[in-house]
C-alpha cells in the first residue's frame, strides 16, 4: 500500500501531498491564524465570551467551531533536575501550571548555567493532524468524510448526518459537531480544518498560513516540508535549544505521520498533545480476526456438544 | 512589539534567524520577551537609570565610537562657565526657577557670543505650548561654529559634563533602582557594546512605554545619547525605531492633527511672540544657524499658499494674519478641564474614544457631559459617544442623562478599506491605498466630511439672510473661510473629494503651470510655488504617486526604494552621512549605506544621501557663513544648528539639556539618585479633580501599576471589542499579579480583583502569573501590577477602562501623560457601585491626605 494517502485511496497521479509545519519555536501567539480561518470559513464566534484563565488561552482546544487553537503555556524558571527526571503524569488539558508557593524575594533575571532554567512563555497553534491513516476517515458511515487528492481529510458538511462516529474516534481530539443555536451554518454536523481545500483548488494557501506573520505556519508539499523541518531543528539543536523536536513528522508513528506536524520545544503532553497518538481503527482488522475466531470456536464448540450428544 | 505590532515583529524574527541578538527590557514579560534572548525585568518608569547606566558604562570603560564621537556629535563642544549640572544642585541644572517651576536655559549654552537670544524665549511659555515639539524637529538653536575641543579634554567640554553627569549611574545604582540585577544589567551593557562600532550596530526600539512618562521626552534622549556614542545613529542595522501607537500617527504629526503643529513642523504662531510673518519665520530660522532650517520661510509660504490659493500674495504677507493663534496651552488635557470648567462648548471626535483612551477617564466623560455639543464620527457607537447614557458616573450619578445637555451627533465613519488615501509609518514612509469597497450606508471619509463641511459652511457665510446682521458685521472674521482655496475635484454619487488631488497639492506645484515639484529645493517664496507640507515634496515627483509604487523587495536592492516613499525625497535612514567617515568612506564594507564618490563627484551608495549631493565631505564652511552654507562635509546631522548630533542639548528641552532620573510622580520610593523626587518642571493641573498620589508613598498606594496592550485588541477598543472574532479572543477585563502578591492581598486566579489610585477603583478578573515578578528595589520588595487598556462600557465584551486610574500629569516638553506607571492599591473582590464607589475613593483620599494638601 503507498505510503501517498490520495494515491492508496485510488487517485491517479495526484498533486504531491499537501500539509502544514507549524514551527513553534517562532510562534508569537498574536492569534491571527484563528481569525483568519475563521472568516474565510465563516465560523461562528464559539458560545459566549468566556475567559478560560488559561494564560492567554481563551479559546480553550479545536473543535466544531475553532480550526485552529493557539495554546500558551507559562512556564516558571525551575531548578535543572540533576538526574533524569521521573515520568511525569500525563496532563491532557492544557492549562496553566499553578506555581508551587513560596517567599519570592528577587527574581534573578539571568540564569547562572546548571541551576535554573529561563522562564518560558510556549505558544503553539494547533490543527487537525491531516493524518494519514485516518481514524475519522475510517470510521465515517455516510462517506461525508474523504479524502482529497492532496491527501487531506475533508467533511462534506452536506453529507454528514451529525451521527458523531468521528468525534471519539479522533486520537488528538479534533473533530467535533458544531453546537450553536438553531441556523447556525453547519450546526449540528462534523466540523474541522479543510485545509483550505477551496484555497487550494484555486492555486492559494490556506488562510491561516496566508496570515501569519512569523512564517510559524509554513504550508507545501509535506516531504519538502518535512525535510524544511528536520534542519530547523539542527539550527535550533545548534544554537544550544536542545529541546526542539519534531511531532508527527515519522511516517512510523501511530498515525502514520501526520500531514500537519509540528516542531515543539517541549514533550507533546506540555502542548495538550497525546504523547503517543494511534489511529484507534489499527487494531479493528485484529479485532475483527479474533472475533471470528473466538464465533467460529463458539460455533464449533455448539455443534461439537450437539453431535456429541447425538448417538 | 509582538504585542502591537505583531506583522511589524516579523523583521526581528528575521534579523534573529539571521543571528542577531534581541533584547527585551520592561516591567513585565510579554509575548515579545517569549521571543527575545534575554528578557531583563525592571520598574516601570527607572529607563533612564537603566539606560544612564549603560551610558556610564560605555563612558568609563571607554568604549565610546571615539571617531564619530569627536566628528559628529557636539561631544567637543565647549559650555559656558556657569553652567551647573544636577551633581553640584542634588539633581536640578542652574537656571531653575521656583516660582514657575521653568529653567533658564542661559547657562546651558554654548561658550560663545551670540548664541540664539531665543534661549531666553520664555520657558513657561514653551511648556505651555508643548514648543519643544517644534525644536526636537527644527534642532537645536544653536550658532553655527561653536568652540570645540576635539581631544575631549577640557572641563567644559560636553564629553567631560556628559561624564561627570552619568558618573552616579553605577551598576548597583541601576540595581538599587531598577531591580535589575548587576549581572543581567552588564549583560545588556556587554551585548550592546560589543555590536557596535565599525563592523556591526545595535538598533533600539520603543514605544509609548517609553514616550509615556513625565519625562518621556528625556527617555528618549537618552536613548539617543547611547546611540550617538555607539555610533549607531544614521547606520544599517542602527538608530533609533520609535514604534508608533497607531498606524498613521506618524502622518498626524506630519501634516498634524495637534494644537502646536502646522504641516511640516512649522509651528502654529503664537499670538504675542509672532504678530508678524516675518517673527514667524525667524523663530524657525534660527538666523545664523546651520542647516537646512534656514528655509523655513520658504516652507511657511508654501503652505500659507496651498491653504489660501490666489487669497495669498506677497502684499498680505500670505495671509498669515489669517492663521489661527496661540494664547498658551491648547493640549488637549487642558482643554478638557476647560469642558469641565464650563469654557469649551463644542468637540469633534474622529475616530478617538478618549471615555477609554485618554488618561482620567472620569475628567473625560464629565467633561464631554458639560459641552454644549459633541460630533463623534467612527465606526461603531464607541463610549464617547454614549457617556451620556452608560458610563461610571451614570452609576453614580455624576452625570443624569435626563439633565445632561450635550447634544451628540453619532456619524458613521468609513474604514480603511473604504476610502483611498496614504498611511505614514514609522519609517517615515507614506503608503498609498486604494478603495477596495463603497463605505455602506452613509458611512463617509474623514476627507468627505470635511470638505462637505467646509463648503456648507462657507456657503453659510457668503449667504447673508435677514438673520445674519450679526453675520455681516462678523465677515472680517469670515475672510480666513471663505478665501481658502477649497476647490477640489469630486467624483462619484457622493461627490467624494479626490484624494490624490489633496496629495498633490501637499506635494507643491508650480502655480502657474501645474507643474508637480520633484523636491522641497524646488520650492519657491515668491508665491509662484506651492505646497502643503515641504517634507512631502516629492511624494508625486514626475506625476507619479510615488507612495502607490510597491515593487517587491525581492526584485530590488535590501533599501528597497521603490517600495512606498519616505520623506524627505525618499531617504529611508536618516543623517546617513554618519554611516560614512569624515573622508566619506563607509566605516566598513558590511556597514556600507551611503559614501562619496570622488569620480562623479557626489554622494551615492544604497540609500538616497541625506545630505546635499554634490558638497565633497572635505567641504570647510567659510568665516560667519549660515544656513546650508555652513554645513560642513562632516556635519550629517543637518537639521542641527551646529550639524552635529547632540549629545547635551542647550536648548528647546524645558527640562534639562541632559536626561536625569527622576520618580515617576507617583512613586513608591524617595529617588535614589538625588534630593529631586520627580521632574521639577512637568506640567500639572492643581486642582481638585485631578488629585495626585503621595510620593513617596504613604503605604496607601503601595503599588506600582502600568497599562499597555494585548495584540487581540486595538487602543480604547472601539475597532475590536464590537467585533466577535476578537472579543472572544480576550473577552474580559483583567488584572495581572505575581503569584507573591496574589497571596499578600488574597486574590484568587480567576477571580475578581479591583485597583485603586486617588482617581478611582477598576476591577477585573484576576490573572495570577509569573510573567510579573516581585523586585527588590531600595532594599525592599515592590510589587507590580499590569492592567490592558481596552476595555470600555460598550461592545460585544465590556469592563471598567484602566484610564480611570491615572490622573494628568504631563511631560513639560510634549505635553503627553504619565501613563505607563503610578501607584495604586490592589484589593479582592469587585469594586464597590453606584454613589458607593465615589466614598470608597473619599475613604483612599482622606487616608492619604489627600483631601486639601498636594505634595510637590
Amino acid at each position: 500500500m503507498s505510503s501517498d494517502p490520495a494515491v492508496a485511496t485510488g487517485y491517479e497521479d495526484p498533486p504531491a501531498r499537501k500539509g502544514f509545519f507549524t514551527d513553534t519555536s517562532v510562534c508569537i501567539g498574536c492569534k491571527a491564524c484563528e481569525v483568519a480561518c475563521k472568516e474565510w470559513n465563516e465560523i461562528p464566534a464559539d458560545d459566549g465570551f468566556d475567559l478560560l484563565g488559561m494564560s492567554y488561552d481563551n479559546t480553550g482546544a479545536l473543535g466544531g467551531s475553532t480550526w485552529r487553537h493557539v495554546a500558551f503555556i507559562e512556564q516558571p524558571a525551575r531548578p535543572l533536575p540533576l538526574v533524569a527526571p521521573e515520568p511525569s503524569v500525563v496532563e491532557l488539558s492544557p492549562r496553566v501550571v499553578e506555581p508551587e508557593p513560596r517567599v519570592v524575594e528577587h527574581v534573578e533575571t539571568t540564569t547562572s548555567p546548571g541551576e535554573t532554567t529561563d522562564f518560558r512563555w510556549l505558544m503553539s497553534s494547533d490543527v487537525c493532524k491531516h493524518c494519514t491513516h485516518a481514524a475519522c476517515l475510517d470510521v465515517c458511515p455516510t462517506g461525508s468524510l474523504f479524502r482529497t487528492e492532496f491527501g487531506t481529510v475533508v467533511v462534506q458538511p452536506d453529507i454528514c448526518n451529525g451521527c458523531g462516529y468521528c468525534v471519539p474516534a479522533c486520537p488528538y481530539g479534533v473533530i467535533e459537531r458544531r453546537t450553536g443555536p438553531a441556523g447556525t451554518k453547519n450546526v449540528g454536523v462534523a466540523q474541522k480544518c479543510t485545509l483550505c481545500y477551496d484555497r487550494l483548488g484555486a492555486g492559494q494557501r490556506p488562510a491561516c498560513a496566508q496570515a501569519c506573520p512569523t512564517e510559524s505556519i509554513q504550508f507545501g508539499d509535506v516531504d519538502e516540508l518535512r525535510s524544511r523541518a528536520e534542519e530547523r531543528v539542527q539550527r535550533l539543536h545548534d544554537d544550544g535549544v536542545m529541546d526542539a523536536r519534531l511531532y508527527g513528522a515519522d511516517p512510523d508513528d501511530g498515525v502514520g505521520g501526520a500531514g500537519a506536524f509540528f516542531l515543539l520545544l517541549d514533550e507533546p503532553e506540555v502542548y495538550g498533545l497525546p504523547p503517543d497518538p494511534v489511529v484507534t481503527t489499527r487494531d479493528l482488522p485484529a479485532m475483527y480476526k479474533h472475533a471470528t475466531t473466538a464465533a467460529l470456536t463458539l460455533l464449533a464448540g455448539a455443534v461439537i456438544s450437539f453431535v456429541g450428544r447425538r448417538g | 512589539m509582538a504585542e502591537a505590532h505583531p506583522v511589524g515583529f516579523q523583521w526581528v524574527m528575521e534579523a534573529k534567524a539571521r543571528g542577531a541578538k534581541v533584547i527585551h527590557v520592561d516591567p513585565r514579560f510579554t509575548r515579545t520577551s517569549a521571543l527575545c534572548d534575554t528578557f531583563v525585568a525592571l520598574r516601570a518608569g527607572t529607563d533612564i537609570a537603566f539606560l544612564g547606566g549603560v551610558i556610564n558604562y560605555v563612558l568609563s570603560n571607554e568604549l565610546d565610537f571615539r571617531e564619530y564621537v569627536v566628528a559628529y556629535t557636539n561631544a567637543a563642544t565647549i559650555l559656558r562657565e556657569d553652567y551647573r549640572d544636577t551633581e553640584d544642585l542634588d539633581g536640578l541644572f542652574s537656571g531653575y526657577d521656583v516660582e514657575t517651576a521653568t529653567y533658564d536655559p542661559s547657562s546651558w549654552q554654548y561658550d560663545e557670543e551670540g548664541a540664539d537670544d531665543a534661549s531666553a524665549q520664555d520657558q513657561h511659555m514653551q511648556r505651555e505650548t508643548a514648543s519643544a515639539m517644534q525644536h526636537e524637529s527644527h534642532g537645536v538653536g544653536v550658532t553655527a561654529h561653536p568652540p570645540r575641543d576635539e581631544t575631549l579634554q577640557h572641563p567644559r567640554c560636553v564629553y567631560q559634563v556628559l561624564k561627570r553627569h552619568f558618573a552616579r549611574y553605577t551598576p548597583e545604582m541601576v540595581e538599587r533602582t531598577c531591580g535589575v540585577s548587576r549581572a543581567a544589567f552588564l549583560e545588556v551593557c556587554e551585548a550592546v557594546t560589543a555590536n557596535s562600532g565599525r563592523e556591526r550596530t545595535t538598533a533600539l526600539v520603543y514605544s509609548v512605554g517609553w514616550t509615556q512618562h513625565s519625562v518621556g521626552v528625556q527617555y528618549i534622549r537618552t536613548g539617543a545619547i547611547l546611540q550617538l556614542l555607539l555610533g549607531n545613529m544614521g547606520r544599517p542595522g542602527g538608530g533609533i525605531m520609535a514604534l508608533r501607537g497607531h498606524a498613521s500617527i506618524q502622518g498626524s504629526t506630519d501634516i498634524p492633527t495637534l494644537f502646536n503643529l502646522l504641516p511640516g513642523y512649522l509651528p502654529m504662531p503664537h499670538a504675542e511672540q509672532h504678530p508678524t510673518l516675518t517673527d514667524w519665520i525667524d523663530s524657525v530660522r534660527h538666523p545664523g544657524a546651520k542647516g537646512f532650517w534656514a528655509n523655513a520661510g520658504v516652507y511657511g509660504i508654501n503652505l500659507l499658499k496651498a491653504y489660501w490659493g490666489d487669497a495669498a500674495s506677497a502684499e498680505n504677507d500670505y495671509c498669515f494674519d489669517y492663521l489661527p493663534r496661540l494664547t498658551g496651552d491648547h493640549g488637549t488635557y487642558r482643554t478638557v478641564l476647560d469642558m469641565i470648567d464650563g469654557s469649551v462648548k463644542g468637540y469633534f471626535l474622529l475616530g478617538q474614544n478618549p471615555a477609554v483612551g485618554s488618561a482620567h477617564g472620569r475628567a473625560q466623560r464629565l467633561g464631554m457631559a458639560n459641552l454644549d455639543w459633541l460630533v463623534v464620527r467612527d465606526l461603531f457607537e464607541i463610549e464617547s459617544a454614549t457617556f451620556w447614557k452608560s458610563s461610571p458616573e451614570i452609576e453614580t450619578g455624576e452625570i443624569v442623562p435626563e439633565e445632561c445637555a450635550t447634544e451628540v451627533f453619532l456619524l458613521p465613519a468609513a474604514s480603511h478599506v473604504e476610502k483611498e488615501g496614504t498611511f505614514t509609518q514609522t519609517q517615515r514612509m507614506l503608503q498609498w491605498r486604494e478603495k477596495a469597497v463603497e463605505p455602506p450606508g452613509d458611512c463617509r471619509s474623514e476627507l468627505w466630511f470635511f470638505y462637505h463641511l467646509g463648503r456648507m459652511i462657507r456657503e453659510r457665510l457668503k449667504a447673508p439672510s435677514a438673520s445674519s446682521a450679526a453675520a455681516l458685521s462678523l465677515s472680517e472674521r469670515d475672510r480666513p473661510v471663505l478665501d481658502l482655496a477649497w476647490d477640489y475635484p469630486v467624483h462619484g454619487e457622493h461627490d467624494e473629494p479626490s484624494a490624490e488631488a489633496v496629495l498633490r497639492e501637499i506635494n507643491g506645484y508650480e502655480v502657474a503651470s501645474g507643474r508637480l515639484l520633484s523636491s522641497y529645493t524646488e520650492m519657491k517664496d515668491d508665491g509662484t510655488t506651492l505646497g502643503g507640507c515641504w517634507i512631502y515634496s516629492g511624494v508625486f515627483k514626475d506625476g507619479v504617486n510615488q507612495a502607490a509604487r510597491r515593487k517587491p523587495g525581492s526584485e530590488q536592492s535590501w533599501v528597497a526604494p521603490e517600495w512606498g516613499w519616505a520623506w524627505p525625497a525618499n531617504r529611508r535612514i536618516l543623517y546617513n552621512r554618519a554611516s560614512a567617515d569624515p573622508d566619506g568612506k563607509p566605516w566598513s564594507e558590511r556597514k556600507a549605506l551611503v559614501w562619496w564618490d570622488e569620480d562623479a563627484g557626489e554622494w551615492t551608495g544604497h540609500d538616497i544621501a541625506d545630505f546635499e549631493p554634490t558638497k565633497p565631505p572635505t567641504y570647510s564652511p567659510p568665516e560667519g557663513s549660515s544656513g546650508l552654507e555652513a554645513l560642513a562635509g562632516d556635519d550629517p546631522f543637518i537639521m542641527q544648528g551646529d550639524g552635529k548630533g547632540a549629545l547635551f542639548v542647550p536648548q528647546g528641552l524645558v527640562d534639562g539639556p541632559m536626561p536625569t532620573h527622576y520618580e515617576p510622580v507617583e512613586s513608591p520610593f524617595g529617588n535614589p539618585f538625588y534630593a529631586q523626587q520627580a521632574n521639577p518642571t512637568r506640567k500639572t493641573y492643581d486642582r481638585d479633580d485631578n488629585p495626585m498620589n503621595p510620593s513617596p508613598d504613604t503605604g496607601v498606594f503601595p503599588f506600582v501599576f502600568t497599562t499597555s496592550r494585548l495584540t487581540e485588541h486595538h487602543t480604547a477598543g472601539g475597532m475590536s471589542r464590537y467585533l466577535q472574532y476578537l472579543s472572544e479572543l480576550q473577552p474580559e477585563m483583567f488584572v495581572e499579579v505575581s503569584p507573591a502578591l496574589a497571596r499578600e492581598r488574597g486574590l484568587e486566579h480567576m477571580g475578581w480583583c479591583h485597583v485603586v489610585t486617588s482617581r478611582s477603583a477598576v476591577e477585573g478578573r484576576v490573572l495570577v502569573t509569573e510573567r510579573l515578578r516581585p523586585l527588590r528595589v531600595e532594599g525592599r520588595v515592590v510589587h507590580q501590577v499590569w492592567l490592558p487598556f481596552h476595555w470600555g462600557s460598550g461592545g460585544m465584551v465590556s469592563g471598567d477602562s484602566a484610564n480611570d486610574l491615572l490622573g494628568i500629569s504631563l511631560d513639560p516638553n510634549v505635553l503627553i501623560q504619565e501613563s505607563k506607571v503610578g501607584t495604586c492599591d490592589v484589593r479582592a473582590g469587585r469594586r464597590p457601585r453606584g454613589a458607593a464607589l465615589r466614598e470608597y475613593v473619599a475613604g483612599y483620599l482622606a487616608r492619604a491626605g489627600l483631601d486639601g494638601e498636594e505634595d510637590s
